[in-house]
C-alpha cells in the first residue's frame, strides 16, 4: 500500500510473517508501527480419508506460502529488498515426516484435530492413565499432540519405520518443514516443540524416555531453537532474506497481544479457540485439564512459559454449518440467521468432533445438539452455533481461575471470529467480564512479524512493542446473573451427553 | 428473466433470453422494455446485451448482508484507524437512515463505547451523503420534504442545497461534514463498492474538528486515507481497482 513516507533506513523497511494456518496461508507485511501494509491468503485443501481423519498436503502448503509472500509483497508494491527478516507462525502439532535425500513427504500430514492415534494414545495410557508424561511434557495423554502421530505414521507402511531409525526420513511440524525447505536447516523452534509430546518441559530438549515410550527415533528429530533467532537466510524463491522467528501461532498471538508479562493472557478465535495466560519463567502444571507449553523464547533469554485451554471447534463449527448443513452461504451470515431469533430456544450445541479438548480432554466424545423440540427453528441452531464458542471459552476460564489462583478480569480476544459482534457480545455475558479486541485482530501474524523484528533488531526491545497496542473494540457484560448460570448448566448437562459415546469397535 | 439475468453468465442477448426462457421473442423483448423502462434491466451500450440494473440492486435495504460486509472490512478497518487515528464506521443504508455495522475505536486507549447498531441520519453525516449521492430514489424522496431535521446550526436542511452537496459527493469520489451533526465534530467518507461497482457501504473516519479539519474541510491526508482504506475493501470484495 502506501510507501510514500519519508525515505529513511529502518523505519522505511518492513516485517513480513508467514501464518501458515489450518485452514489457509497467509503473509502479512507489517510497518514499524506494527500497522498492517499489505496481505495476502490462500486455502488448501482439507483432506478427509475417513471420519476423523485429517490430512493436508505439504507440497501444496509450501507452493501456497511462497505464493502469499510474493502476493503480500506485490499487493504492497514491495520487494524482498524492502524485508528486513521474515516471521513463520504455523499450526501446531500438525504432523510432517519427509525423506531427507529427496525431500518428499512419505504421507501427508497428520493434522492436529485428526482421531486416528486414539488407540494408540489409549493404549500408551492404559496401565499408567491420561496423565502418565504430563510432570515431562506439560501434556495429557491425547490425540492431539504430535509424537503419537509420528508413531502411527511410522508403523503405517512396511519399512518407514527402519528407514526413519537409519536416519532417512525427518520429522517436523509444520515450522520445521518450512524452514528446512526455505533455508536447508532441520530445526524447530521450543514453542512447537512443546507441542510433540516429547519435549521435556525443564530441559527444553527431547527426553529420551518419552522417545522411547512413545516411539520415536531421536535421529529424525529436529534442533530446539529459541522461537526468536536468525534460523538462516531463505534460499532461491524468497530472495535471501532472513528467517528469523518461529512460533505455533497460538503463542504467536499472545506475543501479537503483547502478553509479555506473567498474568496476561489472550483467546484466539479461528478454526478452534485458544486461550493462553502467560506465567513467567516457571511451569506451572495445571490440575484443572488445561496445558503446560513453552510460550516463547527470545534468543538467549529464559523460555516464559504459559497455561493453555485449548478447545478444538469454534470456527469450524460455523464452517461445518455453512458447509455440510447449507444454511448459510457464509460465516459471517450466522449472525444475520442468528438474529432472527430472540435466543437459542433451548437447545445447546456441543461440537465434539474430534472428542473434547480442554479441560475434559475425552477422546470418548462426539457432537451433540440437546435440547432439541419441535419449537426449534434454523434460527436457534445459528444460535446455539455461535453460544458453543462463549460457552467453551467459559469452562476453560473457569479451569484457568482455578489453577492460576487469579480471577481473568478482562479478556483479550483476535481472530476472524473476532468480527461477529452477536458472538463477542454473548462472550462477555458469559464470563461476565469486558471482552477485549486489540487493533490488529491478525495477532497471530503480528507475533511472528515481532519475534522476527526483535532478532533483527528492528525493534529494540518488548516496551516498544506494546505501546504499539490499542483497544478497537469493547464489549461489556449485560446479561442477568441467573440467566447466565441457567444456560452454564444447561450447557455442562449438553456436555454430559457426549461422553462415552466412542467404543472399541468403532473406528 | 431477472433470475436468468442475475445468474452466473451476467449478460444475455434477447435470443439467449428467448432460447432460455422458451416464449416468443416478441413476448420476451415486450418484458425486457417493461423492464428497462423501471431500471430493473439495463442495456450494455456496447455489446447490446441485457443485465440486471441498478434499481433491482436498490430494492433491498442493504445489497451486502451487514455482517459480512463487518467481517470482510475488518482488517482494512482497523488498518485506517491506526493510519488516521481516528475512529472508522462502516455505514449501510437501513430504511432511509445510516446503519453502522461496524466501528473501530480511536487507537488511543481512550474511553469509548461500541456503537455498532446505532442509527445516523443520512443527511447529516459523510457516511449518509456517500450512500446518498449513489441512491436516486432516497435523495428525491428527501427531496420532497420541506425541510430536512437540523442538529446544528450546519446541517443541511434545505434539499435544494443537499442535492447540490450530492453532485459534488458524486464527482470527488467522497463526502466530508463538518459541524452537521455535533458541534465540534467532523466526518469523512468514502463509498466501498463490490465486484459489480455498486455501493455496498461507506467508511468514515470522525472525530473533532480541530484534529481532523485544515479550514472548513478535512486534511487532504486524511481524505486521501480514507479513500485508500474504502479502495482497498473494494479490491478485496472484488471490484475493479479505480
Ligand atoms: N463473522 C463470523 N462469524 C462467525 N465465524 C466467523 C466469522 N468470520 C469468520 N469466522 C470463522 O472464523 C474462522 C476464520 O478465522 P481466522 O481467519 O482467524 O482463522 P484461521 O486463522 O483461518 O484458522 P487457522 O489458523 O486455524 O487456519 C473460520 O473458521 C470461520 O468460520
Ligand atoms: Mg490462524
Amino acid at each position: 500500500m502506501e510507501t510514500c513516507e519519508e525515505r529513511t533506513a529502518l523505519s522505511d523497511r518492513y516485517v513480513a510473517a508467514i501464518d501458515q494456518g489450518t485452514a489457509s496461508s497467509r503473509c502479512l507485511v507489517f510497518d514499524q508501527q506494527g500497522r498492517i501494509v499489505s496481505l495476502s491468503q490462500k486455502e488448501h485443501e482439507q483432506i478427509f480419508p475417513r471420519p476423523g481423519w485429517v490430512e493436508h498436503d505439504p507440497q501444496e502448503i509450501l507452493r501456497n506460502v511462497v505464493q502469499v509472500v510474493r502476493g503480500a509483497l506485490d499487493s504492497g508494491g514491495l520487494d524482498f529488498r524492502d524485508l528486513v527478516a521474515i516471521g513463520i507462525a504455523n499450526q501446531r502439532e500438525t504432523t510432517v515426516v519427509w525423506d531427507r535425500r529427496t525431500g518428499q513427504p512419505v504421507h501427508n500430514a497428520i493434522v492436529w484435530q485428526d482421531t486416528r492415534t486414539d488407540g494408540l494414545v489409549r493404549r500408551l495410557g492404559a496401565e499408567h492413565g491420561q496423565d502418565r508424561f504430563r510432570d515431562r511434557c506439560g501434556l495429557p495423554l491425547a490425540t492431539y499432540f504430535s509424537g503419537p502421530k509420528v508413531s502411527w505414521l511410522l508403523d503405517s507402511a512396511p519399512g518407514l519405520r527402519r528407514r526413519a531409525e537409519d536416519g532417512e526420513l525427518l520429522f517436523g511440524t509444520m515450522d520445521s518443514w518450512l524452514v528446512w525447505n526455505l533455508t536447508g536447516r532441520h530445526v524447530t523452534d521450543v514453542t512447537n516443540a512443546s507441542r510433540t509430546m516429547l519435549m521435556n518441559l525443564e530441559t527444553l530438549d527431547w527426553d529420551d524416555t518419552l522417545l522411547a515410550a512413545i516411539g520415536v527415533p531421536r535421529v529424525m528429530l529436529p534442533t530446539i531453537q529459541p522461537s526468536s533467532r536468525i534460523y538462516g537466510e531463505a534460499v532461491g524463491s524468497l530472495g535471501g532474506v532472513p528467517i528469523a522467528a518461529a512460533l505455533g501461532d497460538q503463542q504467536a498471538a499472545l506475543f501479537g497481544q503483547t502478553c509479555f508479562s506473567a498474568g496476561e493472557a489472550k483467546c484466539t478465535y479461528g478454526t478452534g479457540s485458544f486461550l493462553l495466560l502467560n506465567t513467567g519463567n516457571r511451569p506451572v502444571r495445571s490440575g484443572h485439564g488445561l496445558l503446560t507449553t513453552v510460550g516463547c523464547k527470545i534468543g538467549d533469554e529464559p523460555a516464559t512459559y504459559a497455561l493453555e485451554g485449548s478447545i478444538a471447534v469454534t470456527g469450524s463449527l460455523v464452517q461445518w454449518f455453512r458447509d455440510k448443513v447449507g444454511l448459510i452461504g457464509s460465516a459471517p451470515e450466522v449472525e444475520t440467521l442468528a438474529r432472527t431469533v430472540e435466543d437459542n430456544g433451548g437447545i445447546y450445541f456441543v461440537p465434539a468432533f474430534s472428542g473434547l479438548f480442554a479441560p475434559h480432554w475425552r477422546g470418548d466424545a462426539r457432537g451433540v445438539i440437546a435440547g432439541l423440540t419441535g419449537y426449534v427453528t434454523k434460527g436457534h441452531l445459528a444460535r446455539a452455533v455461535l453460544e458453543a464458542t462463549a460457552w467453551q471459552t467459559r469452562e476453560v476460564v473457569d479451569a484457568m481461575n482455578a489453577d492460576s489462583g487469579i480471577e481473568l478480569t478482562s479478556l483479550k480476544a483476535d481472530g476472524g471470529m473476532t468480527a461477529n459482534n452477536l458472538l463477542m457480545q454473548f462472550l462477555a455475558d458469559v464470563l461476565a467480564v469486558p471482552v477485549v479486541r486489540p487493533i490488529v485482530a491478525e495477532t497471530v501474524s503480528l507475533g511472528a512479524a515481532y519475534a522476527a523484528g526483535l532478532a533483527v533488531g528492528f525493534w529494540p526491545d518488548t516496551e516498544t512493542l506494546r505501546a504499539n497496542w490499542h483497544k478497537a473494540a469493547e464489549w461489556l457484560p449485560q446479561m442477568d446473573g441467573s440467566a447466565r448460570d441457567k444456560g452454564y448448566r444447561k450447557w455442562k448437562k449438553a456436555v454430559q451427553r457426549t461422553l462415552d459415546w466412542v467404543d472399541d469397535d468403532d473406528d | 428473466m431477472l433470475r436468468l439475468l442475475s445468474g452466473r453468465s451476467g449478460r444475455l442477448s434477447l435470443a439467449e433470453l428467448t432460447g432460455e426462457l422458451g416464449l416468443p421473442k416478441g413476448t420476451v423483448y415486450g418484458i425486457v422494455r417493461t423492464l428497462i423502462s423501471v431500471g430493473f434491466v439495463e442495456q450494455d451500450p456496447e455489446s447490446g446485451k441485457y443485465r440486471t440494473g441498478a434499481a433491482l440492486l436498490h430494492l433491498g435495504s442493504s445489497y451486502l448482508d451487514g455482517n459480512e460486509l463487518r467481517a470482510r472490512a475488518l482488517n482494512w478497518s482497523d488498518w485506517l484507524a491506526a493510519r488516521t487515528n481516528e475512529s472508522v464506521r462502516l455505514g449501510t443504508l437501513h430504511d432511509g437512515q445510516v446503519l453502522v455495522v461496524h466501528h473501530v475505536f480511536r487507537p488511543d486507549n481512550s474511553p469509548q463505547v461500541l456503537e455498532v447498531g446505532a442509527l445516523l441520519p443520512v443527511h447529516a453525516t459523510a457516511m449518509g451523503k456517500v450512500l446518498l449521492a449513489h441512491h436516486p430514489y432516497l435523495a428525491d424522496e428527501l427531496g420532497n420534504n420541506d425541510a430536512l431535521p437540523r442538529f446544528t446550526t450546519s446541517t443541511i436542511t434545505d434539499p435544494g442545497l443537499l442535492t447540490l452537496e450530492l453532485e459534488r459527493v458524486r464527482e470527488q469520489g467522497w463526502a466530508s461534514e463538518v459541524q452537521e451533526l455535533i458541534d465540534g465534530e467532523a466526518s469523512c467518507a468514502a463509498p466501498i463498492r463490490d465486484r459489480r461497482g455498486i455501493i455496498v457501504g461507506a467508511i468514515a473516519i470522525s472525530g473533532p474538528i480541530d484534529r481532523l479539519c485544515e479550514g472548513s474541510e478535512p486534511h487532504s491526508k486524511l481524505i486521501a486515507a480514507v479513500r485508500e482504506g474504502a479502495r482497498t475493501i473494494s479490491r478485496d470484495l472484488g471490484a475493479v481497482p479505480w
